[in-house]
């Protein structure tokens, strides 16, 4: 594929490999972020863990979106969906996430529920349309990247009229999870962020610069092939050494300054900020999460069906909120790919094949052993 | 479901929809977010929508940059200098 093969050259790769282990200082440690689900996946299906030198450390950011979505978010859904016999839709992953009573969407659904997987906002609008006589609720999750397209069905479906139609509003914000990362107590030591692609092409490269103008952490934001995360962790080593730090970007294919602007108005249009919401890993943070506005509340499912939220803790052997704070890893899990697995995840990591758990159960660990 | 891919336009679809080629199946997907996008441009395509456009010169400038340098052919260089 045009835009894809390319950038997953093995002969370029060695190249930058080579660089890399050209430029590393021997005496430093790098300890690099990636905060996006998409790079963490890239980086352990693409064993780029291996390619690094000792001293390069990559750490899991909250960065995969089902990961950082607390118990309690997927409990009011399917509240939702069992109490109130709406058709529930969401994306693919949401629906395997653990929930409280050894539930998960999908379990419901075995039960009797009416969870429909849905690829795009546009197949929500469509099933409200083909069932005037149904409440059709759809439970929107996920950063930047895929707050537009919910902005775009909420203003379609407020232009048809669509009376049928609500959100549970699950949409958070990148930057405020990298604010609340640098500020966890005890701190996560880190050198520098691998900046989100896909986030980046809506929100541009703009909203890092504080990271590195007052936290002075270097960000170069990255495409999503390989090659694009090993030239960006070079571009990372390169400012370290120099000691610098400031945004670049390495994904310039897609990502301007300013990002998306019509994207960006219609999310300001359609959503505002919460004044808090709780993630998984970081607790309540403040002015991290969107809802509606108030002038789309009938669309807003949590109105609409008095459906609150309640915080419900995770599984007690579970250490998906260490490991999305950056400070533990995958296999320092007690449960980690004996009890915890793809098929039968106990935490959300585990789940999509962007977690920290489930990249490193299916490509990453046999490293260790072998 | 970050995984999003880079997909040339095939066909407009009026009012804002488009057909792409994902790696040789074809799908539609909506414009609603971008703008000025004509056949034959490439967008990142995510949950069905074109998120932005691919800029192709840019995309040029960074397999180049891939290749900076040189350091591994500057060290084949050498190594087959000093074999000879
Ligand atoms: S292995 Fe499973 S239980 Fe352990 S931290 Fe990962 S997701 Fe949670």
């Amino acid at each position: 594929m045009k835009y894809v093969d390319e950038f997953r050259d093995g002969e370029l790769a060695k190249n930058i490999v080579s660089n890399i282990a050209r430029e590393v200082d021997p005496k430093s440690v790098y300890r690099l972020m990636e905060f996006c689900g998409g790079h963490t996946h890239a980086i352990s299906r693409y064993g780029l863990v291996d390619l690094l030198p000792a001293n390069v450390r990559m750490i899991h950011g909250p960065g995969c979106p089902v990961c950082v979505l607390p118990v309690g978010r997927i409990d009011q859904a399917i509240r939702l969906a069992r109490e109130q016999g709406v058709i529930l839709c969401t994306y693919a992953d949401t629906l395997r996430v653990p929930a409280s009573n050894n539930l998960s969407l999908m379990r419901a659904r075995a039960q009797g529920s009416d969870v429909r997987m849905v690829y795009s906002t546009q197949d929500v609008l469509k099933i409200a349309r083909e069932h005037p006589d149904r409440e059709v609720v759809f439970l929107a999750i996920g950063f930047e990247t895929t707050t537009p397209p919910t902005a775009v069905a909420v203003k379609q479906a407020a232009f048809e009229d669509l009376k049928n139609f609500s959100i549970l509003c699950d949409h958070v914000l990148t930057p405020a999870a990298m604010h609340a990362i640098l500020k966890v107590s005890g701190g996560v030591a880190l050198d520098g962020f691998v900046g989100p692609a896909h986030v980046s092409t809506i929100i541009g490269s703009k909203p890092y610069e504080p990271f590195a103008e007052d936290y002075g952490k270097p960000v170069v934001i990255a495409g999503f092939e390989p090659l694009d995360v090993m030239q960006a962790i070079l571009m990372l080593i390169r400012q370290i050494n120099a000691g610098r730090a400031v945004v670049e970007n390495e994904f310039i294919r897609a990502v301007t300054r300013e990002g998306n602007l019509k994207a960006q108005e219609l999310v300001a249009e359609v959503f505002e900020l919460r004044d808090t919401f709780e993630w998984r890993g970081l607790g309540s943070v403040p002015d991290s999460a969107l809802k509606l506005r108030s002038k789309f509340a009938p669309f807003d499912a949590e109105l609409k069906f008095n459906v609150e939220y309640v915080a419900v803790p995770d599984n007690k052997a579970c250490e998906c909120a260490t490991i999305l704070r950056g400070q533990k890893r995958p296999q320092e899990c007690k449960i980690f790919g004996t009890v915890c697995t793809p098929e039968n995840p106990v935490g959300s990591c585990m789940v999509s094949s962007e977690g920290a758990c489930a990249a490193h159960y299916g490509y990453g660990r046999f490293r260790e052993v072998a | 479901m970050c995984l999003a891919i880079p997909a040339r336009i095939e066909e407009l679809i009026v009012p804002c929809n488009a057909i792409v080629d994902l790696g040789g199946v074809r799908k539609e997907i909506s414009l609603a977010l971008v703008e000025d996008v004509v056949v034959g441009d490439y967008v990142i395509v995510h949950v069905g929508y074109a998120l932005q456009k691919l800029d192709q010169e840019e995309a040029l400038r960074t397999l180049e940059l891939f290749a900076e340098m040189g350091a591994l052919a500057e060290l084949r260089a050498e190594l087959g200098e000093s074999a000879t």
